[in-house]
């Protein structure tokens, strides 16, 4: 993403030794600070996944051992890792979707807007991205308590359990995780769509094009690297996914029914201080991510965009 | 298997330059005369009274101890307290030499390391022995004393005085009776639950399952099954529907108990202050939870606080003293006073008991005999990996049968203790 502004008159220079060097003493800086804020990590959260590393060894009490694969192969032999991982990634691909679907919406409504409906949709969103997620699943629960909540008392359910079916609570739960990060999609795409001329889309609809049309074949294809940018973060998002459930379904629901990954991650591993078992989670949880993110960017090239 | 695992092997050694992850070092304590006695206590939700006691008694302390200053620090009781601690035992420096900690984290931090052995200096203390041996047994890890206890929490059943009599019931006398009269409640007084119960409250189960002579480490015998069918037979349209309650917690049965919602509830004597708080003040009684014999009282769970000195600590005599200051009978009664703490020393207990007849119940409950949860590092992981909640909830829910869910819940008990 990064251009460089290269000098006319240098382009048909010959190369000078050394040349070859310059893309990576560009990219030094940025090394500088990703290697070992996000490297070190990595390597320690690998090397603890291969030992029996608990409590008891972090302080002492006990030696530290080498395990090789056992704590991947305890998780591998787990059902419940596998039912909760595919709940997560359907989950997960659900809020994507709908995220995206609220965000871009809402982004063309914002440019049709007036002045005073834009500013106020604006610091709505503003708002909701704002709220902490913690705070903002704590007024959601609230919200759909059973017997206090304005939700029941508004429809005239009182006593009304929204927590109780699992798919139901998914519904809730997902409501308010879409409600907490379709405003960075919409603020992104907004930007994208001011930064299209206006006479594209005004040559669209003199064309004859429905609003409809030239949002599928004019905005998406202009903005796709924008898009590109805002899925991969979506994705990320809600696959890592915790606060919402962790507050609102209070750790994973009836019977751990609405657990996600992460929640999982946090009730076997960290808060039973099993850190090696947990490290093994989280490299799992990070590489099908990147797997999921190199699909996507090589979907990318395939179809010959340039992120 | 073995040679992947080699192969990892070799690559940690190769890759990684061996480096295995980090072990704090093991502190060797001292007994210093003087300097400061850095001290742990948990917060309250209204400390002022017992931030008052505890002033009291350092007054008292530093008064017998020159030389001696007392730094007292108030932790959290969220589960954030266990990465406080955690951090005192990695790193020595950061640690306090006395602590106030929750009898079933006890486990997890004595095979961490951290607390000191007090066996023989509560043998030697002269109001060691007004501990009775159960509650010391919850301050014991392989015959070995690592806290005193200082306070106790139990459970009884709060019924409504004025419902009982409008309908002319009486309190159960036995588990059988205690659902019959549940169940005419809710249909005498339909906008009511009968007995308040919770698919999340695991020390409102235990009771149960105790009674009928289970226990948490053989969830799928013929008598732990028997009790939780009796705890989870409550949780029928006819006295707490499924749809409500299979996903209360024990706070929540609190919260319906003291806004008049049901009429009868398993609270503990330290929920007394929340239900005055409510519109049920003065319209309820408490009585001991009875068993499956009639007049039988159901063994209770024995949750309280106890004192420790960290193994690490340079004033190992000093917090010692400290200790059995704090938890001497003056201060467990002016505990009690602030508080409404139960003392743990039988005569602290009787003096109290003969001034505020609330406690009675509560104090029959205990001398019947308490218990309590497996002191193991296993029973931290039974607790985060919420298993006897997720046992009782899909027996209420039916996402599957009694004997399924014990059967897959003992399973994972036995996981969790590293058993095959």
């Amino acid at each position: 993403m990064t251009q460089v502004a290269v000098p006319t008159g240098v382009r048909n220079a010959r190369p000078r030794p050394g040349r070859a060097f310059a893309p990576w003493l560009y990219l030094l800086p940025t090394a500088a600070v990703l290697l070992p804020l996000f490297g070190y990590p990595i390597y320690m959260l690998g090397l603890l996944s291969v030992f029996d590393y608990r409590q008891a060894q972090v302080s002492g009490g006990e030696p530290t051992s080498f395990v090789g694969l056992a704590n991947y192969l305890t998780l591998l032999e787990d059902d419940r890792f596998w039912s909760i991982l595919a709940q997560t990634v359907f989950f997960a691909a659900a809020l994507v979707i709908a995220t995206l679907a609220v965000g871009a919406t809402l982004a063309v409504v914002l440019t049709r807007a007036g002045r005073w409906p834009r500013l106020l949709l604006s610091f709505a969103a503003m708002a909701a991205w704002a709220a902490p997620a913690m705070t903002g699943s704590t007024v959601w629960m609230f919200l759909f308590d059973a017997d206090l909540g304005l939700v029941n008392q508004v429809l005239g359910i009182d006593g009304f359990n929204w927590f109780y079916d699992k798919w139901m609570t998914f519904g809730v739960v997902g409501a308010t995780v879409v409600w907490h990060s379709f405003p960075f999609v919409m603020v992104v795409l907004y930007a994208g769509i001011q930064a299209i001329p206006p006479s594209v889309r005004e040559a669209a609809s003199l064309d004859g094009a429905s609003e409809w049309q030239s949002f599928w074949r004019i905005i998406v294809p202009m903005l796709r690297p924008l898009i590109t940018i805002v899925v991969i973060q979506s994705v990320i998002w809600d696959f890592k996914i915790f606060t919402q459930i962790y507050v609102m379904t209070n750790g994973g629901g009836i019977a751990g029914q609405n657990s996600v990954l992460n929640v999982y991650a946090y009730q076997t591993a960290f808060g039973s201080s099993e850190y090696g078992l947990g490290s093994a989670i989280g490299v799992v949880m990070t590489l099908i991510l990147l797997v999921i993110t190199l699909f996507y960017i090589r979907a990318l090239y395939r179809t010959g965009e340039k992120l | 298997m073995k040679i992947l695992n080699w192969a990892t092997a070799g690559l940690a050694v190769l890759m990684l330059a061996a480096c295995a992850p980090s072990t704090a070092p093991q502190a060797e304590g001292g007994d210093e005369k003087s300097g400061t006695l850095r001290v742990w206590l948990y917060d309250e939700p209204n400390r002022a009274p017992k931030e008052k006691v505890v002033q009291d008694a350092i007054k008292e302390f530093t008064a017998a101890n020159s030389g001696v200053k007392v730094e007292v620090t108030y932790i959290p009781t969220t589960p954030a307290r266990h990465e406080k601690f955690k951090g005192a035992f990695n790193d020595p420096a950061s640690a306090p030499d006395v602590a106030e900690y929750g009898n079933t984290d006890l486990a997890e931090y004595v095979a961490a390391g951290g607390f000191a052995d007090l066996s023989a200096d509560v043998a030697s203390w002269s109001e060691g022995s007004d501990i009775s041996p159960t509650l010391l047994e919850s301050a014991t890890v392989d015959g070995k004393l690592y806290g005193v206890p200082w306070f106790i929490g139990v459970r009884a059943l709060y019924y409504r005085t004025d419902v009982f009599e409008e309908l002319g019931l009486l309190p159960p006398t036995s588990i059988k009776e205690l659902a019959t009269v549940a169940r005419k409640i809710r249909a005498e007084k339909p906008d009511m639950y009968g007995m308040a119960v919770g698919g999340e409250y695991t020390f409102g189960a235990l009771p149960f399952i105790w009674d009928a002579g289970g226990d948490i480490e053989k969830l799928d015998s013929a008598e732990s099954r028997e009790g939780v069918r009796a705890y989870t037979d409550l949780f029928t349209e006819d006295n707490c529907p499924p749809q409500t309650c299979a996903s209360l917690t024990g706070g929540k049965t609190v919260e319906l108990f003291a806004s008049g919602k049901a009429a009868m509830g398993l609270l503990g004597n330290f929920n007394r202050l929340a239900v005055d708080a409510g519109p049920v003040a003065g319209k309820y009684a408490v009585v001991p939870l009875s068993g499956s014999e009639n007049g039988s009282i159901a063994p209770a769970f024995a949750g309280g606080n106890n004192l420790g000195v960290m193994k690490s600590s340079k004033h190992r005599s000093l917090a010692v003293k400290f200790v059995e200051l704090l938890a001497g009978r003056t201060y467990q009664i002016k505990m009690y006073g602030a508080m409404g703490n139960l003392p743990t020393l039988t005569s602290a207990r009787e003096h109290i008991a003969a001034q505020d007849e609330f406690l009675l119940p509560f104090l029959a409950t205990v001398a019947a005999g308490t218990k309590f949860v497996p002191i193991d590092p296993a029973w931290v992981k039974i607790d985060n990996q919420k298993i006897i909640p997720t046992m009782l909830q899909k027996i209420v829910t039916k996402q599957a049968t009694l004997d399924e869910a014990t059967s897959e819940a003992a399973r994972a008990v036995n996981a969790a203790f590293g058993r095959p």
